[in-house]
């Protein structure tokens, strides 16, 4: 759907890295990445596969004497890595904003929630503080918080954390940003909560025409919203597609066991829902070739060199994978009565 | 805000109370041997303790004496018995003094602390956390008393920098007299605590610095100087300003004493210094008293400005 | 730590699993003493800090040794002696009354004091009360506080309202104003509490008074740590096998206790020798003639412009005893707990 709409972000090859006491931690390696207007794209992987640094670093929030960059991610002309501070504090939130994880601890706890909004909007734009306290307001009613008049002057603890949620979406959407990066905007909330945040986002982008990263470890939260999927997996996209392309035609054993450990409501519950077997590997001593190695079930001596990411299916420019088994025994091997999981067949071990 | 204050003032008034029942026990009941004696002082007459035991009701049950002891201090006409003075108007006349000193020294020590601390937070890094560790152990390794009669004798005596102690009256002598006569004593009571408190304030600015809601200060785009300010220092300043409140208690009862003494500053502190070399009880009773007094009502200061800072507190 | 930006941590902590388990163990108080002595032994400073602490100790303990060497006790005068220094005899006190300084040799190594008495065996000698004072207060302290913070911390309840509110009553107290107000007025007639009897000038009064007030420190922390471990699965297990109160206290709770208790040592000792050294100063501890390092600050001082040595001698040897205890503890509480933040006061 958004072939045609301007391209927002370009992302090439990022990688990042941190000097810790252990060792290097390389968190980001060779991410690739575009994203349009009116697009949603959700970046889906467990913790620790990078996601979130990969979405910091855009903001630049990882920057830090322990940490190295590399490639390059533009924001229309800017270069967000190599960026100066002052150039970068221009763009944040005025081009490029930020939902956070957790809205219990995101909002400042000593500053009523209206003048915080005021605040960023006063730092980009010069608004007299009775038009911006209009202006957040509206906000507020927009992103749906009842008595925003009163609310305005609430402090974060007076709020539930939905409630709270909705203000950082406020924030976020403020002065108007070409991209919106949510970072896990609804795990730290109830199941009834994030569906309406996920409601909210939505109806946002499509008022907005702004373009969404969201960030997630949840693939099922993603189906209805995502235009495209980057699936990560420590540290790389392991595959990246369109919506559709990633539910019915994976290509990574990962994204497989990604799509076997859902439930789904249109199959009868099985009684142990299917995991990957293992766990994610260190980033400091990352396994040799592909990284999914150990993990995988189907992994052969082709998977020591590293593999690399590139459109693999036939006709399919854009969804791109890191397997270098073809599309034809990947199919053989993923699939059994129409249920896709890590090994035919569904339960592993 | 209105409830919290009222039921923060009900609870000082109840431990004011037993502030002045321990008191009592301290110097009424643990001791061995009779009381009439002990307030008389050391040199006394079997005459004297007759008159004191009768006076203060020592043949009386314990609560009698209780009341009775605790009436002589709040009316104001305890006299002490080593040289017939009234204490009472012995400590409003130190009062002054005392405050000087433990005021300008706090002054001193908050400003300097946190200067230190958020230089040391930015700074970070080995140098900076071993400088305010550094700091922060010789201060509460240093008997001030020690400090200050070195400062006194070195400073202001040999090398006359500064007066060689005692006070001067902004009244009688003008204001620059005054301040000469209180850096010294200032700066020593403070150096116990400039360490500790930029130590405190760094590792606060430091933790701070690791808040989610400082993420999302930068992430608004706000200038790195707004940042610290606004959303690093204000939360991270909180907790040393109530240390900050009780560490000033506890000077004005602790630290003044030695500090007024070594610079013979002539202020409660050092009233009660010389009543204990004297053994005179009367007046070490009574600033014992008051001093934990003011203690437990500077406590519920505090207590209700931590409220009015942060919004949290209220609500618990 | 790690990494100085925290952002990105939460991600990273899947990697750097094991440290979160050694974290997980030391907050559950089990097997956290071997990271706890690794870390302290990587501490240069708290280890070198430690060992000039027990050289103190070892200095204090072979007191006799010199006095023997410098042929004198810590008591004796010797107003009108004369000894050789440099080839030429001085008077080991001016007819002015003004002590012989330094003389850097075996007699009056350290000078003398207005009373014709040996510094240095007096320093050595002070030190041992001084140190005495130290360790058996925190030791009594110690005692107090578990007790009391391990009463309210298990029964809670009415006991739990009892000690806190009383202990919050002490808390009123600067611990120098109760010191010397104890100090005062237990000078004369001494105490007595059932079998318990100290007469008014023993050194004991102070070690007492030093020992009680410093417990309000102590049980506060332990009283929380008490009532979190109570609810650990380990005392519930204890528990549901029909252990008693007294059984759990002393068998399930006590060793849990030991790194409370062990971080707060060094700096309970370290304060007490302060307070020690002030309540003589004001003359409320230690009485003259016994020696310690606050009565020779206190008849020192006096005497700074004539013979400054009375002064800085015992001065110094009371700020490198504490500092070595800081230090030391400092180290102590960082391995221990790295997050601790144990604060006493002056």
């Amino acid at each position: 759907m958004a072939r045609h709409s301007e391209l927002l972000l370009d992302v090439r090859d990022l990688r990042v890295c941190f000097a810790t006491e252990e060792g290097i931690v390389q968190a980001v390696d060779e991410v690739s990445f575009k994203l349009h207007a009116g697009e949603v794209l959700a970046v889906v992987g467990e913790s620790g596969s990078g996601k979130s640094v990969t979405a910091m670093t855009l903001m630049g929030l990882t920057r830090s004497p322990n940490a190295r960059f590399d490639g390059s991610a533009k924001l229309r002309d800017l270069d967000l890595v190599t960026a100066g501070d002052d150039e970068l504090r221009g763009v944040r939130a005025e081009q490029i904003a930020m939902i956070f994880q957790d809205p219990m601890t995101a909002l400042n706890p000593l500053h009523r929630i209206g003048r915080q909004i005021v605040e960023q909007i006063q730092a980009h734009r010069d608004v007299s503080d009775g038009a911006a306290r209009d202006q957040v307001v509206a906000l507020l009613e927009r992103v749906g918080i009842a008595r925003a008049r009163e609310r305005y002057d609430a402090f974060p603890h007076e709020l539930s954390g939905g409630m709270r949620q909705r203000v950082m979406i406020a924030m976020a959407l403020s002065c108007e940003p070409a991209v919106l990066i949510a970072d896990e905007p609804t795990t730290a909330l109830d199941v009834t909560i994030q569906a309406q945040i996920l409601e909210l986002l939505k109806e946002l982008r499509t008022r907005t025409n702004a373009g969404v990263i969201l960030v997630t470890h949840d693939l099922g939260v993603v189906a209805e919203i995502a235009d495209r999927i980057a699936v990560m997996y420590a540290g790389r996209i392991v595959e990246q597609g369109t919506t559709d392309e990633i539910f019915y035609n994976p290509q990574h054993p990962y994204t497989w066991g990604l799509l076997g450990s859902i439930t789904r409501v249109d199959r009868p519950r099985p009684d142990r829902l299917p995991s990957i077997p293992g766990l994610p590997p260190s980033l400091i001593r990352p396994p040799r070739g592909c990284h999914f190695r150990p993990r995988c079930p189907h992994a052969h001596d082709a998977c020591l060199s590293r593999p690399e990411l590139r459109a693999r299916v036939a006709g399919a420019t854009g969804h791109e994978d890191r397997c270098v088994m073809s599309p034809e025994s990947k199919r053989e091997l993923r699939e059994a009565d129409g249920q896709i999981g890590l090994v035919a067949g569904g339960v592993t071990q | 805000m209105g409830r919290f204050v009222v039921r923060r003032l009900a609870a000082m008034l109840v431990v004011m109370f037993a502030v002045s029942v321990l008191t009592f026990l301290i110097f009424n009941v643990i001791p061995n041997g009779d009381p009439a004696d002990r307030m008389a002082g050391r040199n006394s007459t079997p005459v004297q303790i007759a008159a004191i035991e009768k006076e203060w009701g020592f043949d009386k049950p314990v609560y009698t004496q209780y009341l009775t002891t605790m009436e002589k201090v709040f009316s104001g006409d305890l006299i002490s018995y080593a040289n017939q003075t009234n204490v009472v108007e012995e400590i409003v006349r130190g009062i002054p003094r005392t405050f000087a000193l433990a005021i300008g020294a706090a002054l001193i020590w908050f400003s300097l602390g946190t200067a230190l601390g958020l230089y040391t937070a930015i700074r970070a890094g080995r140098f900076s956390d071993t400088l305010v560790t550094v700091l922060a152990l010789i201060g509460v390794s240093m008997p001030v008393f020690w400090l200050g009669a070195l400062a006194s004798y070195y400073l202001g005596f040999k090398l006359g920098l500064f007066p060689n102690g005692g006070y001067a009256e902004i009244g009688e002598h003008g204001l620059w007299e005054w301040v000469k006569h209180m850096i010294l004593p200032w700066f020593v009571l403070a150096t116990l605590f400039v360490g500790v408190y930029s130590r405190v304030l760094r590792s606060n600015v430091l933790d701070t610095l690791n808040d989610d809601y400082v993420r999302t200060a930068r992430a608004k785009g706000l200038s790195e100087r707004r940042v610290m300010i606004h959303h690093v220092l204000r939360n991270s300043l909180i907790p040393i300003v109530t240390l900050w409140g009780l560490d000033f208690g506890l000077v004005l009862g602790g630290g003044a004493i030695l500090t007024e003494t070594v610079f013979d500053l002539q202020g409660v502190g050092q009233y009660f210094a010389e009543s204990v070399d004297q053994l005179d009880v009367p007046p070490v009773l009574a600033v014992t008293i008051f001093g934990a007094f003011f203690i437990v009502l500077l406590n519920t200061i505090v207590d209700i400005v931590y409220a009015a800072l942060d919004p949290r507190i209220r609500l618990s | 730590m790690s990494i100085a930006d925290p952002s990105v941590q939460p991600d990273l902590s899947p990697v750097l699993g094991d440290r979160g388990r050694a974290e997980a163990a030391a907050a559950a108080g089990i097997g956290a003493w071997a990271p706890a002595v690794r870390r302290l032994r990587r501490n240069k400073a708290a280890l070198i800090f430690g060992a000039l602490f027990f050289v103190l100790v070892a200095l204090a303990l072979a007191a006799p040794l010199w006095a023997q060497l410098a042929d004198t006790t810590p008591a004796r005068n010797h107003l009108s002696d004369t000894i050789v220094v440099d080839g030429r005899p001085e008077q080991v006190v001016t007819l002015d009354g003004v002590p012989i300084s330094p003389t850097w040799q075996r007699k009056f190594f350290l000078g003398a004091d207005s009373n014709g008495r040996d510094v240095a065996v007096r320093l050595l000698y002070g030190a041992r009360n001084s140190l005495l004072i130290g360790i058996t207060a925190s030791i009594i302290t110690v005692l107090l506080a578990v007790l009391l913070g391990t009463l309210a911390g298990y029964f809670r309840g009415w006991t739990d309202a009892i000690i806190s509110r009383s202990l919050e009553v002490m808390w009123a107290f600067p611990a120098l104003l109760l010191g010397v107000a104890l100090g005062v007025s237990l000078a004369l007639g001494g105490l007595r509490i059932g079998p318990l009897e100290i007469e008014g000038g023993s050194k004991w009064i102070p070690t007492l008074i030093i020992g009680v007030v410093y417990v309000v420190y102590l049980a506060r922390p332990i009283r929380g740590r008490v009532l979190s471990l109570r609810e650990k699965e380990f005392v519930e297990a204890a528990r549901a096998q029909g252990a008693g109160p007294l059984r759990i206290m002393f068998s399930e709770l006590l060793p849990n206790l030991a790194s409370t208790i062990l971080v707060f040592f060094p700096l309970l000792v370290a304060n007490a020798i302060l307070l020690e050294a002030a309540l003589s100063f004001l003359g409320a501890g230690v009485q003259p003639p016994e020696p310690s390092w606050g009565t020779m600050l206190a008849e020192g001082v006096v005497l700074l412009s004539t013979a400054p040595h009375l002064t800085i001698v015992p001065g110094l040897m009371l700020v490198l005893t504490v500092l070595a205890l800081n230090v030391f503890g400092d180290g102590v509480r960082d391995a221990l707990d790295p997050r601790a933040k144990v604060r006493l006061e002056h």
